[in-house]
């Protein structure tokens, strides 16, 4: 790993985030109907941080979910190993529901697919918005983010590392050389 | 990235603590579907599932079909009455046979132990143990395990009594072995005729009554009288034993307020339980047969979800 360069620090990770919950509410106006679901695993702490600053902003609470997605993947029998599955818990029924999903980054898409799969079995919702903190391009499917952190050309060979307090224990987004 | 790097599924003998655990928690995960509207996940698309049962099941057998088509497995089932076995079809040729068929899992059931070892060997697809002779069940010790985690909330520590035919039960086997990695210790209860020689080389302990041992556990677990199984001459009687061994009325007074009794069914109501225990509060027995779903859905997702495990050449 030659060189490192920091994308985003805390500020500027809690700046993209309050600014997505502005996006969010324009979008959708208000608060109406929403629900906030993250992706594991750095989707989770994310989508509860938005549903907070929306909070904060309305002063009215949106419920929060979680989501997995590895039952859904289209790699299971490539990739190798056996990714842990965690808990779908989504609180309220999403059919009728704008939803928004939440993951930290956007690459290929596959991910995305996974879980709009993922959310068609559980009901069928209003809509499916998509955020994500940092969008690197190099999609593989026709799917695209609705509210972007940071859009951030990368070539392939980079690897783009999300770290987020409740997982990682600090707050960065940086670009490894790869 | 999950605990596991195993093609079959034979025994608990051989697993880690950490292999259970990981079953035990994906287990949990895949519970989940129970309570949805549509239970479809597409997880095991385009894979295809051989259940292969020389013995009657009906809890196993149903079990691996609703995780299978859960799971969107392709599924087929063969049972022994109407297969080539009984034109004398030799465990090798329909071996052969199955492998043909280009399967990605077999479930295999048998009354001589160390089948499902000898396919694993010979078949370069997945082969999971539904019960081979007196040996192991593994899944059906998987879901005690699960079903005591999540009603008493732990595993270790607890004291596990395990009442009955011990000779004969693989269920009793795995469940040994099973509670012992996960830090349970382990007392077992039967007629003398009906626990194996030097079972305390298991590291086991051999209760004296079950009047003495009922209050001291966390978990009773009974064990089938094995009709189908038993030599004559073993004990007495049918009656003799409930009198001995079964948990009838009186007797589940003796059992305490939070602990749990378990039965791998089908019971012989009156023998070893009687009807009051099996509806009794402290009694998981229907718990049992839900949660068999969720842990075969986890074996199987293990098993066909990942890849990258090498597969074995074809011996036959």
């Amino acid at each position: 790993m030659a060189e490192k360069v920091k994308i985003m620090d805390e500020t500027g990770i809690r700046r993209a985030l309050v600014r997505i919950a502005h996006e969010i509410l324009e979008q959708n106006r208000g608060v109406e109907g929403l629900v906030i679901v993250g992706i594991h695993r750095r989707g989770v702490p994310l989508a509860k941080r938005l549903a907070e600053a929306i909070s904060q902003i309305e002063g009215v609470e949106v419920p929060v979910g979680t989501l997995d997605i590895n039952l859904y993947r289209d790699d299971l029998s490539t990739i190798g190993y056996h990714p842990i599955v965690r808990k779908t818990e989504i609180p309220v029924d999403v059919s009728e529901r704008t939803v928004v999903l939440v993951d930290d980054v956007l690459y290929t898409g596959r991910t995305v697919r996974a879980a709009l799969d993922a959310l068609m079995d559980l009901g069928r919702p209003k809509a499916i918005q998509l955020a994500v903190l940092v969008d690197r391009g190099h999609r593989e499917l026709p799917i695209r983010a609705d509210y972007v952190g940071k859009n951030l050309p990368t070539a392939k060979r980079e690897i783009i590392s999300v770290k987020i307090a409740e997982i990682d224990g600090k707050e960065e987004v940086v670009i490894n050389e790869g | 990235m999950a605990e596991w790097n195993r093609k079959d599924l034979l025994g608990i003998e051989e697993l880690s603590a950490a292999e259970i655990e990981t079953i035990l928690d994906l287990a949990s995960s895949c519970k989940q579907i129970y309570s949805r509207q549509i239970k479809k996940l597409p997880t095991l698309r385009g894979k295809t599932v051989i259940l292969l049962f020389f013995e009657p099941s009906t809890r196993t057998r149903t079990s691996f079909e609703i995780a299978s088509k859960w799971m969107s497995a392709d599924l087929i089932n063969i049972s022994v009455a109407q297969s080539s076995v009984v034109k004398g079809e030799s465990l090798y040729d329909t071996a052969h046979t199955i492998e043909a068929m280009g399967p990605d899992l077999v479930v295999v059931r048998h009354r001589a132990a160390g089948v499902p070892q000898a396919l694993a060997q010979r078949l370069g697809c997945s082969v999971i143990n539904a019960g081979d002779g007196a040996h192991e069940h593994p899944t059906q010790a998987l879901l005690d395990l699960y079903t005591i985690q999540e009603r008493l909330g732990r595993i270790r520590g607890l004291n596990v009594l395990l009442v009955g035919d011990i000779l004969h039960s693989r269920v009793a086997r795995s469940q040994i072995y099973g509670l012992q990695k996960m830090g349970a210790s382990v007392t077992v209860l039967g007629p003398s005729t009906l626990l194996p020689k030097g079972i305390e080389s298991f590291g086991v302990k051999i209760g004296k009554s079950l009047d003495e041992e009922l209050p001291k556990a966390d978990v009773v677990s009974l064990l089938r009288i094995q009709k189908e199984r038993q030599q004559s001459g073993l004990f007495p009687s049918l009656d003799e034993y409930a009198l001995l061994y079964g948990i009838g009325e009186e007797r589940l007074g003796l059992i305490r307020d939070d602990a749990l009794i378990i039965h791998p069914g089908p019971t012989n109501l009156g023998v070893e339980i009687s009807l009051a225990a099996t509806e009794d509060k402290r009694s998981a027995i229907n718990q049992q047969v839900t949660n068999g779903v969720a842990v075969r859905m986890a074996a199987l997702y293990l098993l066909l979800g990942g890849g990258g495990l090498e597969r074995h050449e074809i011996a036959l």
